[in-house]
């Protein structure tokens, strides 16, 4: 009648240690990511802009960056009520269906910054995983062959360090022209060398370690204890890094915008929004205040997220 | 046993090519030498040289346990590294089995990898943090192409675990959740996972608590005697080899200075540091202990600028002229047992004034 527990056979039994294993892991991870304030908040504005991102469109009315869109919204600026627009005055955050205010044009702020979130984003991620790509692959080669390669590498990234950023990009920017994949390329040239140099760095630092030189002890070659052991095992910063720095990208791609290398006056980017509210600033300082803060708080949370990770990940300061 | 052997123009014991030697020796170090390089000045010269390892020769016969002592930075575990062919000696030659794996790479390297394994000094470091015990017990297996399927894999580690004592709950196990005992036990497991015939055993106890030296040194042990392994011990630690050793080799600053069987050893050292290192081991019962513990003076010269003559004569009590101007012999005092001195020393008088 009774079921005799010594009849489980083992394989079921190790798949699902194997498995509680791992969701334990997980688990202790979002309890860790709770507990802490300001990783919470980071990843409340990290995720909370990627998801007004990916559902701009749905939220606002894709036009209203355009032009002002109904008509029926109260403002002095919207053409559809001033058409002659004799008496053009700011329509300060708190006007009736403009929370954050009107600019010359009678375009609702508030969906305008909505609006400029995803090109930020899609870009700032594009360059972060682009760097982190390159940086990674050649990173790694370089400290783990060492000799020739290592120098090579090393050199041609200090070519592009003696550069000071944002200048290269508005070279680049100048001699190729002003168009998105021009100015993504532009930003991605000045930052890969910095994921090379960290990445080289955790894997020199790595590689010296008893185990790697167990593994070839016991006969491992040389890709086997590097790609398998050694990046597995210091990737963790170089994430931690690119985290940080989705936040960074925003900032130096929405100077580049605001420096006024946007592609076209309908290019929707946060960036451009605060260089095209500056001619305003005495009358209507909410047109460069509220872009701005979008910008930071953007940034901030990624960086918050960042900061978190490093805590989570880190097994010293995990347990 | 039946040994000829003859002193070479270093003064280093070399093996004659007699079949049956070579057929008793698994592991042979022949003359090796490890030096390290310091580069310096505009041109990255080679300015001096860190003399790790200066002239070894050891042989290892099947079946038995070779103890390797001394105190640190005498090149005991760089000798153990470049037997294992970790890293490549600047002179000499290793051989195993009666081949010579100094050049060997790829492929035909990795083929005497299996047969040689090796245990570090510390369990923790030398584990990957991010693998379980279940895939660092695999990893070899699929390595040297062992198991010819991952369920064959997994048993046989499961069998691995539970013969260096563990149970198989602890296979999904990170390395930081075990205690040191425990993780000593998983290297050993490891280092057995490709049924090697000779371990190096680099220090296994001497990071572990003494509560536990003793059962993994007993599991050491028995090991030995039920998977016919052949050791290299190195050890600080003279109560351990006594304990676990058939032959000690002593070595200091880079060379080997005494070398014979253990007991030989221990009851009649003929080197003046091998009879300092063993007077330096504390009595466990205080009723034997003498007034004054003779203990040796000094430090270890570097292995930068090692003395003339006889490296030891700095710290030696019964130096003289001689042992600065020339390079000590190395003599067979009796059968097996080889020293390197210029003066036979009667220790038995001397237990008091050293």
């Amino acid at each position: 009648m009774t079921q005799r527990v010594e009849e489980v056979p083992f394989e079921p039994r190790s798949v699902y240690r194997r498995r509680s294993g791992r969701i334990s892991e997980i688990k202790y991870s979002l309890y860790l990511a709770r507990k802490n304030p300001l990783v919470l908040s980071g990843s409340v504005l990290a995720i909370g802009s990627i998801l007004i991102a990916a559902l701009s469109g749905i939220i606002v009315d894709p036009r209203s960056w355009a032009f002002q869109y109904p008509p029926r919204y109260y403002c002095w600026n919207n053409p559809w009520i001033n058409w002659h627009l004799q008496n053009i005055k700011p329509c300060p955050p708190g006007t009736p269906f403009y929370p954050l205010g009107a600019d010359a044009f009678g375009r609702n702020l508030l969906n305008m910054i909505i609006l400029g979130l995803p090109i930020d984003l899609q870009i700032s991620f594009s360059i972060v995983i682009s760097a982190f790509a390159i940086g990674v692959a050649l990173g790694a080669v370089a400290a783990y062959a060492g000799g020739l390669i290592d120098e090579a590498v090393l050199r041609i990234t200090d070519v592009f360090f003696a550069f000071p950023g944002l200048v290269l990009a508005l070279v680049l920017v100048a001699v190729f022209g002003r168009n998105l994949t021009i100015l993504t390329l532009a930003v991605l040239v000045v930052w890969w060398p910095l994921y090379v140099r960290l990445t080289r760095s955790q894997i020199l630092a790595e590689k010296e370690k008893p185990y790697a030189e167990a593994l070839k002890a016991m006969g491992a070659g040389r890709l086997r204890i590097l790609f398998l052991h050694i990046i597995p095992n210091s990737i963790y910063p170089v994430i931690v890094q690119a985290t940080l720095d989705i936040g960074g990208v925003i900032l130096t791609f929405s100077s580049l915008m605001f420096l006024g290398f946007a592609p076209s006056p309908l290019t929707p980017e946060l960036g451009k929004l605060v260089s095209d509210g500056i001619s305003f600033v005495s009358q209507a300082p909410w047109l460069v205040i509220f872009p701005g803060l979008a910008i930071v708080l953007v940034a901030l949370g990624f960086n918050l997220l960042g900061d978190g990770i490093r805590d989570i990940l880190d097994p010293r300061l995990r347990r | 046993m039946l040994s000829i052997r003859r002193l070479n123009f270093l003064g280093t014991i070399t093996d004659s090519t007699l079949g049956e030697l070579e057929s008793i020796n698994l592991v042979e170090a022949r003359n090796v030498f490890k030096w390290f390089p310091i580069k310096g000045g505009l041109f990255g010269r080679t300015i001096a040289n860190v003399r790790a390892v200066d002239g070894v020769s050891i042989s290892i016969r099947k079946g038995e346990t070779m103890g390797l002592v001394g105190e640190s930075g005498s090149g005991k575990t760089t000798l153990g590294r470049t037997i294992m062919r970790l890293i490549d000696p600047t002179k000499g030659e290793i051989f195993f089995d009666g081949v010579n794996i100094t050049r060997l790479s790829g492929r035909s390297l990795k083929r005497y990898r299996r047969r040689m394994q090796m245990v570090f000094q510390d369990p923790y470091a030398s584990l990957d943090p991010r693998q379980t015990v279940r895939s660092a017990l695999t990893e070899p297996m699929k390595i040297h192409h062992i198991a010819s399927s991952k369920k064959e894999a997994d048993e046989a580690a499961a069998k691995l675990i539970e013969t260096v004592g563990l149970n198989q709950d602890h296979l999904e196990r990170f390395p930081h959740e075990f205690s040191g005992g425990q993780r000593q036990r998983i290297a050993i497991a490891r280092a057995l996972a490709v049924n090697p015939e000779f371990v190096l055993l680099d220090e296994p106890t001497s990071s572990l608590d003494v509560s536990v030296q003793a059962q993994i040194l007993n599991l050491l042990k028995q090991l030995q005697r039920r998977f016919n392994l052949t050791y290299l011990f190195i050890s600080h630690n003279l109560s351990v080899i006594r304990h676990m050793c058939d032959r000690v080799a002593v070595m200091y600053l880079g060379r080997i200075v005494e070398i014979g069987n253990m007991k030989a050893i221990y009851e009649s050292p003929k080197h003046p540091y091998t009879f300092a290192l063993l007077s330096a081991v504390p009595n466990p019962d205080p009723t034997k202990r003498k007034e004054h513990e003779p203990v040796l003076e000094g430090e270890v010269p570097s292995p930068i600028d090692i003395p003339s003559g006889c490296r030891f004569r700095t710290r030696c009590p019964y130096n003289t002229e001689k042992c600065a101007r020339e390079f000590p012999p190395l003599v067979e005092i009796e059968p097996g047992h080889w020293v390197e001195c210029h003066y036979d020393i009667d220790f038995s008088s001397a237990r008091r004034s050293f």
